[in-house]
């Protein structure tokens, strides 16, 4: 899938304000990834042509990154963390609950590619509001199994944030790689 | 000593985050006062007032700045928003409630060494607070604190935001920097310093959130007042970020040098549940646990470090008596092999044979001898890595080791966490 015009666009803005071009390599990652939903190979081929940069140093740079998805994922993103002060609060009962609500292991799309989960030990900085996770990448705080549900039901029929992800995301069999599970 | 809101002290106001309002509390005063002066007014200004970076190793700022070589242009400034540390929160905090304290502490850092390019690098999962700052940005752009001629006064200042995209390393400065070149976030050598090779090679400054957040009052009010408060090697207040088992989590700006007793009984409400402290951590998932007896220390970098652990990022976590140390250190430990950027083979393999014998604990598979092999693993690892992640990921396992040695024995006698049985009893 060839790049929109306008991310085109927004990455060669990007890279002008820039001394060097090749700081909008992170930009133009998450412009690519805000279109389409996931990074591929593909367009980091485009990202290296629009910036004319070898597309090795892309790829090494997309994949030393957690955040760059390389496969299409659920129209929503929920990400609980279970390092130590989410663990003291709880996470790991709330981590338990929402896998179990959702029916799909840590690392997988719900069957109506409504949503993609997982726990991750990267702490996401509302330790204050904990057991916590971020849902399209914002904060829901204080969690209980009445808040998972009514969050769950929200999305459930609640269109991407960005409008581009993919209707109905094919379920991955394997959990994402990079996450580490305790 | 107590409560002293200076960063926080307009948080209560509706709206904080839009110009207008934040101008009503006095708002970009400190950047039209130091438009006034002369950047090295400000150094001095900066280093008399003895503000030490929030980050988390405390080196006083203005020294910091008259580091960068003369004549050297152009130069950076950077402000690292990459508040990853586990148990910190403050940044998120400041830019959320007031964005444009945080510009304009910005602002007057860049006029200060003389930079005309800032950057501010925020972490990835900070999606609502680099909204807040490019919205924030946008709105100083249109006033005329940002552009070619700021306030008709001749200086020009630009400011990037850079969003960063999953990875812990990159609060290090030197990772960050790497990674703002657009390359894998790995350190770099120590020196040359950012002051002299930073950003494109550059001289640069990399300056945190709360650090520079202070500069619009120093400016404004000066540098005895600011050393006024706290202790006499810690001026000022801090934002510390209080989370697990205290019965009001949260955000509470005090004076340095407030005792810890008063952070988690007073302001925190005490232990939650009625139940009794068995530990708590201050600085964030790096550093060493301190113990009940520990809750008169002042809250300081000085006083802390003299008490065994280090005030780091300003987190405090509170830990009560149902918490399993061994399972709390298994997570710090697996978070750290998790973030491990790869670049040396201390961290690299340390963290990852550090988090199996953490595992093997958990499940009740280790054995007594493995607890002197992570102490072993520890000493391999600190000190002989490329950057302070690495040293970091041993400070809490090996302190938990030194003061909860026989939790890690019953891990190993009764095959398994005694904790986690005594909950399920006590379900059941």
């Amino acid at each position: 899938m060839p790049l929109a015009k306008a991310t085109a666009e927004e990455i060669t803005t990007r890279a002008a304000r820039y001394p060097s071009k090749q700081s909008a390599i992170i930009p133009a990652l998450w412009a690519v990834q805000h279109e389409q939903g996931y990074v591929t190979k593909e367009a980091m081929g485009e990202i290296a042509q629009i910036l004319a940069l070898p597309p090795s140093l892309i790829e090494a740079t997309a994949s030393f990154y957690s955040m760059f998805l390389t496969r299409p994922e659920g129209r929503h993103d929920v990400v609980i963390c279970i390092n130590a002060p989410c663990m003291l609060r709880g996470a790991d009962e709330m981590t338990a609950y929402l896998g179990q609500q959702l029916g799909v292991r840590d690392g997988q799309t719900t069957k109506d590619g409504a949503i993609t989960w997982h726990s991750t030990i990267e702490c996401l900085g509302a330790c204050g509001g904990a057991p916590m996770m971020q849902v399209d990448h914002h904060f829901e705080e204080n969690l209980t199994p009445e808040r998972i549900d009514a969050i769950i039901q929200r999305l459930r029929t609640e269109p991407a944030p960005h409008g581009a992800k993919p209707e109905k995301a094919a379920a991955p069999a394997r959990p994402r790689a990079k996450r580490t599970q305790t | 000593m107590g409560l002293k809101p200076v960063l926080t002290k307009d948080f209560h106001t509706e709206n904080l985050e839009q110009l207008a309002v934040y101008e009503r509390t006095g708002g970009y005063g400190g950047f039209k006062k130091a438009l006034e002066m002369q950047p090295d007014e400000l150094v001095e200004l900066v280093k008399k007032s003895g503000l030490r970076g929030r980050g988390g190793a405390g080196f006083p700022t203005g020294n910091k700045w008259s580091f960068l070589p003369k004549g050297v242009y152009p130069r950076y400034l950077v402000c690292n928003a990459d508040e990853s540390e586990p148990g910190c929160f403050k940044d998120r905090y400041l830019i959320e409630k007031s964005p444009h304290q945080v510009l304009e502490g910005i602002l007057i850092a860049s006029y200060a060494i003389g930079c005309n390019l800032a950057f501010i690098y925020i972490r990835g999962e900070y999606l609502p607070q680099h909204e807040a700052l490019e919205a924030a940005i946008e709105e100083a752009r249109q006033a005329g604190y940002l552009g070619k001629n700021v306030l008709g006064k001749g200086y020009e200042i630009d400011v990037i935001l850079h969003r960063g995209a999953g990875a812990y390393i990159c609060g290090e400065e030197t990772a960050l920097l790497t990674s703002l070149e657009g390359y894998r976030g790995e350190p770099r050598l120590k020196p040359p310093f950012p002051a002299i090779k930073g950003l494109y090679g550059k001289p640069t400054v990399v300056n945190n959130v709360e650090t520079v957040a202070n500069l619009p009052h120093i400016v404004i009010n000066g540098a005895d007042w600011f050393g006024a408060m706290g202790t006499p090697t810690g001026k000022g207040t801090r934002v510390w970020c209080m989370s697990g088992h205290v019965n009001r989590p949260g955000n509470y700006e005090l004076e340095n040098g407030t005792p810890i007793r008063e952070l988690i009984e007073e302001h925190g409400g005490g232990v939650w549940k009625n139940r009794k402290l068995k530990a708590f951590q201050p600085g964030g998932a790096s550093m060493m646990v301190l113990l009940p007896e520990h809750l008169d220390v002042g809250l300081d970098f000085d006083a802390i470090q003299k008490a065994g652990s280090l005030a780091g990022a300003g987190a405090m976590v509170v830990m009560d008596d149902t918490t399993c140390m061994v399972d709390a250190a298994r997570r710090y430990v697996k978070f750290f092999h998790h973030e491990s950027c790869g670049k040396c083979t201390p961290c690299r393999e340390g963290t990852f044979w550090m988090s199996n014998i953490f595992d093997r604990f958990e499940a009740g598979e280790a054995k007594a001898t493995d607890v002197d092999l992570l102490l072993d693993i520890g000493y391999s690892i600190d000190g002989r890595s490329f950057c302070p992640l690495g040293d970091a990921s041993t400070w809490f396992p090996r302190s938990v080791i030194k003061f909860f040695r026989d939790e890690f024995l019953e891990h190993v006698s009764e095959k398994g966490c005694p904790f986690k049985r005594t909950a399920q009893e006590a379900v059941a």
